[in-house]
C-alpha cells in the first residue's frame, strides 16, 4: 500500500516533467529581462514566431543582463531583447566597441547573432519631479552639482553597472552622498512621495509622462545610445530561418513614442503585455494575433502544477538522500559532525544566493530551482532522522541487542520505526519551507506561484501578488493537513496509543 | 561498575541469583554473560563449553533469553509482535509461531486477548509476562533476568514472584536473576551469589548466608532488609 502510493507520486512527477520539456528542435525559447519593456518585446517576438508557424515559449522576467546573457550562451534560451548600450558599456565593457558592426563582431565570437535596431533608443533618463526641478532651476545633469543635499534613488542594476552610478558620478563630479539602491519600479513611488528627489528612469518608461517628470539633459553625453535589438544563437538561424525572417519585420518599426505608449499601457493601465504586443502588431503590421483566453482558474492550475513539480521532486529527492545521511550521522559520530555541519551550512546561505549560484552550473528553469530546493530541504530531515535515532532509550537499544538481532535488522525493525515520528516531523518542516522558498524559483524561470508575485511587484499590482501569495499559503496549509493525516497512517500505532 | 576477579560457574537447571546493592557489579556481570559488554581485563565467558566472542555473541544470544527491568518491550509492536519478533526474523512459519506464542501465554498465564495490545496498553505485570514470553520464544537454554520485578507494585510483585517460581520449575531451565532484594533471592534462588564492589563475597543458599556468613558484610546486608513487620511479630 505504502509502496504503491509512492510509485504513483513518482509517475505523476515524471509525466508532468516530460510534458514541460517540449521538443527543443521545433520550438523557440524566448527570454526577457525583468522590466516591463523587455517583457513586451518578448511578447512581440512570441506572437511573431507563433504567427510564422513555430512554437514559441516565452520565459519572461528572468532577471538582469548577466542572467539572460549566460542563459543565451548556454542555450537555455534562443533569443532575447538587448540594448546596444548595455552591450558596449556592460557586457563587453572595456572592449572599446563603438559601431553596430563592432558589436556584431564581438557577439559572433560567442556564436551569437543580432538583428538591426528596432527603432527606439531607451537610454537612461535621470529625472526629477517637475516642481522640484523648477524650484532649484535644474535642467541639466551638471546642474545637480550645486545641490549636494538632493536624495538619489537608483535601481539596483544602475547602482552596480559599469555604465551606471559610479561613472555618472565621476563624469559629472556629483557630490551627493544620500544615494540608495532600490527596485526600479519602486523608485517612482519613492519619488512621488518625496522620499527621493532624483531617479534613474528609462527614457521610454510610461511613468515619465504619468508622474510629470523632468528628464535632465545629459549635457556631457555620458550615456550611450541604447538601441533595442534582438540577439540570438547562431543555431537558431540554421534551424528555423523563417523565425528570424519574421522577427526582422520589426526592425526600425518601433519609435520611441510607440514604445513609451506600450510601456504606459502595460504598467499604468494594467493591460496584459501579450495584449499590448498584439495590438501593436495589428496596428503596425496589420497582423492578426489570437490571444488565447486565459481564465484565472486555468492560470492557477498551470501555476499549481509548476509549483508542485518544483516542490515534489526536490522534496522527494531530499527524503531519499536525507534519511540515509541521518542514519550515517547517527552510526558514525565523526561523520555525523561533518554531515550535520555541511547541511547546516547550506541552510545559512540565503535562498536567493543559492538560486543564483545554480545558474552557471545548471542554467535556468526547473532544474536549478529543484536543485536549490533540494539543498534547502536537507537539514530538517537529516537532523530529525539523526535525533530520532539518537533519542531512542538505551534500554530499548539494549533490549534489541540482547535479542541477538544484527545491526541492520535492528535498524530496520526497531530503530527506524521508533524514529518515524521525528523523521516525519522533519519531512513536514522541509515541505513547508520548500513551498515557501519555491516561490523564488520564478526568478530563474521555473514558474510556479512566484511568477505572479514577481510580475505583481514589477507592475505594482497587489492583486497579482496575492494571486501567487494566497495559493502558496493555502498549499502550505493543505500540505500540513495532508501530512498530519499521513502521520497517523505511517507512524506505528503503538507510538500513538495513550498509555493506561 | 568495574568487576574484579570473578570466577563463577552457573549450575545447569538451577536458579542462580546475583545479589547486591546498586554498584556492586551484578548488572555488569549479567551483561558480560550474554556478551552485551566484553570483559576488558581479558576474562572469558564459557557458554556450554564454548568461549563467548564478539563474533559468536549474536548467534549465542538466541540460546539466552533476556528480560530487563520494565521489560524493554518495543512500543511500536504489539505484545504478539514483540514475542514473535525473533522467531519471525529467523524465518519460522506463521503457524509454528502462533502455536509457540499460545503455549507461552498459557505458561505465563497471560490472557490471549492481551496479545493484540501495545505495551502502553498493558499493566506493569502483564508487560513483564510478555517480556518473559519474548525471552522464551526460541526455547533458550539459559534465561537471564535483570531486576525483572524491580518496577512493580508490591502486590503484583509477590503474585508474579510466585508465578515465576512455578514457571522455572515447570521449565527446568538454567536461570540467572539479578536483584537487590534478599526476600526475592531467597524465594526464587537455589544458589545465591552475593556481590560487593565487583567481587563475590559469598555463594550458597539463603540458610548458609544467614547462618554462616563469610564476612560481617553478609549479615549487615541481610539485616538491612529485614522487614519492620518481622520486628513487630518477634519473628527474628
Amino acid at each position: 500500500m505504502k509502496k504503491n502510493s509512492w510509485f504513483i507520486l513518482v509517475c505523476f512527477m515524471m509525466t508532468h516533467t516530460t510534458l514541460l520539456a517540449a521538443d527543443t528542435n521545433l520550438t523557440v525559447k524566448i527570454g526577457s529581462k525583468i522590466h516591463t519593456e523587455s517583457v513586451i518585446l518578448g511578447e512581440l517576438m512570441t506572437h511573431l514566431v507563433n504567427h510564422a508557424g513555430v512554437k514559441a515559449i516565452h520565459r519572461g522576467e528572468l532577471g538582469g543582463t548577466q542572467v539572460l546573457w549566460k542563459a543565451l550562451k548556454r542555450g537555455d534560451i534562443d533569443i532575447y531583447p538587448e540594448y546596444t548600450g548595455t552591450m558596449t558599456r556592460e557586457l563587453f565593457a572595456g572592449s572599446g566597441l563603438k559601431t553596430l558592426d563592432d558589436i556584431r563582431g564581438r557577439l559572433l565570437q560567442d556564436n551569437i547573432l543580432m538583428t538591426n535596431p528596432l527603432g527606439f533608443n531607451n537610454t537612461y533618463a535621470i529625472s526629477m519631479k517637475k516642481a522640484v526641478a523648477a524650484k532649484y532651476g535644474i535642467r541639466k545633469l551638471s546642474d545637480l552639482r550645486h545641490y549636494p543635499f538632493l536624495k538619489f534613488g537608483f535601481g539596483e542594476s544602475f547602482m552596480a553597472r559599469n555604465d551606471g552610478w559610479q561613472s555618472l558620478r565621476q563624469i559629472y563630479q556629483l557630490p551627493q552622498t544620500d544615494v540608495r539602491g532600490l527596485h526600479h519600479d519602486l523608485a517612482y513611488q519613492g519619488l512621488n512621495q518625496g522620499a527621493i528627489d532624483v531617479v534613474d528612469a528609462y527614457s521610454t518608461d510610461g511613468e515619465v509622462a504619468y508622474y510629470d517628470l523632468q528628464v535632465l539633459e545629459d549635457d556631457l553625453q555620458h550615456f550611450p545610445k541604447y538601441y533595442s535589438v534582438f540577439i540570438y544563437r547562431a543555431d537558431l538561424q540554421e534551424r528555423l530561418p523563417q523565425v528570424i525572417k519574421a522577427l526582422q519585420e520589426l526592425e526600425g518599426k518601433i519609435s520611441e513614442a510607440e514604445m513609451t505608449k506600450m510601456n504606459a499601457r502595460a504598467k499604468l493601465d494594467k493591460v496584459p503585455e501579450n495584449q499590448v504586443a498584439a495590438d501593436f502588431l495589428a496596428e503596425k503590421l496589420a497582423l492578426k494575433v489570437e490571444i488565447p483566453e486565459d481564465s484565472l482558474w486555468s492560470r492557477l492550475y498551470q501555476l499549481t502544477i509548476e509549483h508542485l513539480i518544483l516542490v515534489s521532486i526536490s522534496l522527494f529527492a531530499a527524503i531519499l538522500v536525507s534519511i540515509p545521511l541521518g542514519i550515517l550521522a547517527f552510526k558514525s559520530r565523526r561523520l555525523g559532525q561533518i554531515i550535520l555541519g555541511i547541511v547546516g551550512m547550506i541552510q545559512t546561505i540565503p535562498s536567493l544566493a543559492i538560486l543564483v549560484f545554480m545558474i552557471p552550473l545548471l542554467g535556468i528553469g526547473n532544474f536549478p530551482a529543484i536543485a536549490a530546493l533540494f539543498l534547502y530541504s536537507l537539514l530538517p530531515i537529516v537532523r530529525n532522522t539523526y535525533l530520532g535515532l539518537h533519542d531512542i532509550s538505551p534500554q530499548l537499544r539494549e533490549s534489541a541487542q540482547a535479542l541477538g538481532l544484527p545491526p541492520m535488522a535492528r535498524l530496520r525493525l526497531i530503530e527506524l520505526p521508533l524514529s518515524y515520528r521525528s523523521i516525519f516531523a522533519g519531512i513536514k518542516t522541509s515541505a513547508i519551507i520548500n513551498i515557501g522558498t519555491a516561490t523564488l524559483g520564478a526568478l530563474i524561470g521555473a514558474g510556479g506561484y512566484g511568477q505572479p508575485i514577481l510580475t505583481g511587484i514589477r507592475l505594482d499590482d497587489v492583486g497579482l501578488i496575492l494571486q501567487g501569495a494566497i495559493p502558496a499559503a493555502v498549499l502550505a496549509l493543505l500540505v500540513q493537513g495532508l501530512f498530519e493525516l499521513a502521520e497517523r497512517w505511517i507512524v506505528p500505532k503503538g507510538l500513538q496509543v495513550k498509555s493506561r | 561498575m568495574a568487576l574484579k576477579s570473578i570466577n563463577l560457574s552457573i549450575p545447569a537447571g538451577k536458579t542462580t541469583i546475583l545479589l547486591g546493592q546498586s554498584g556492586s557489579g551484578k548488572s555488569t556481570l549479567i551483561r558480560i554473560i550474554n556478551g552485551l559488554i566484553q570483559p576488558d581485563g581479558g576474562g572469558t565467558v564459557l557458554f556450554e563449553g564454548l568461549p563467548l566472542t564478539r563474533q559468536n555473541a549474536l548467534a549465542l544470544r538466541h540460546k539466552m533469553g533476556y528480560v530487563i527491568q520494565e521489560g524493554g518491550l518495543f512500543p511500536h509492536l504489539t505484545a504478539y509482535q514483540n514475542i514473535a519478533l525473533m522467531a519471525g526474523y529467523l524465518g519460522w512459519a506463521t503457524d509454528r509461531i502462533d502455536k509457540r506464542v499460545t503455549e507461552l501465554a498459557q505458561l505465563t498465564q497471560l490472557p490471549l486477548d492481551m496479545l493484540s495490545r501495545f505495551p502502553a496498553q498493558l499493566s506493569g505485570g502483564q508487560r513483564q509476562r510478555v517480556s518473559l514470553m519474548r525471552a522464551l520464544v526460541l526455547d533458550p537454554d539459559l534465561l537471564l533476568l535483570d531486576e525483572p520485578l524491580g518496577a512493580l507494585d508490591p502486590m503484583i510483585r509477590s503474585e508474579l514472584q510466585t508465578d515465576l517460581k512455578d514457571i522455572f520449575q515447570t521449565l527446568g531451565k538454567t536461570v540467572v536473576i539479578v536483584t537487590h532484594d534478599i526476600g526475592e533471592a531467597g524465594f526464587l534462588g537455589d544458589l545465591i551469589v552475593l556481590l560487593r564492589d565487583g567481587q563475590i563475597v559469598q555463594q550458597g543458599n539463603l540458610a548458609e548466608l544467614v547462618q554462616t556468613p563469610a564476612v560481617p558484610f553478609v549479615t549487615q546486608f541481610i539485616n538491612a532488609q529485614r522487614s519492620p513487620l518481622e520486628a513487630l511479630t518477634g519473628n527474628s
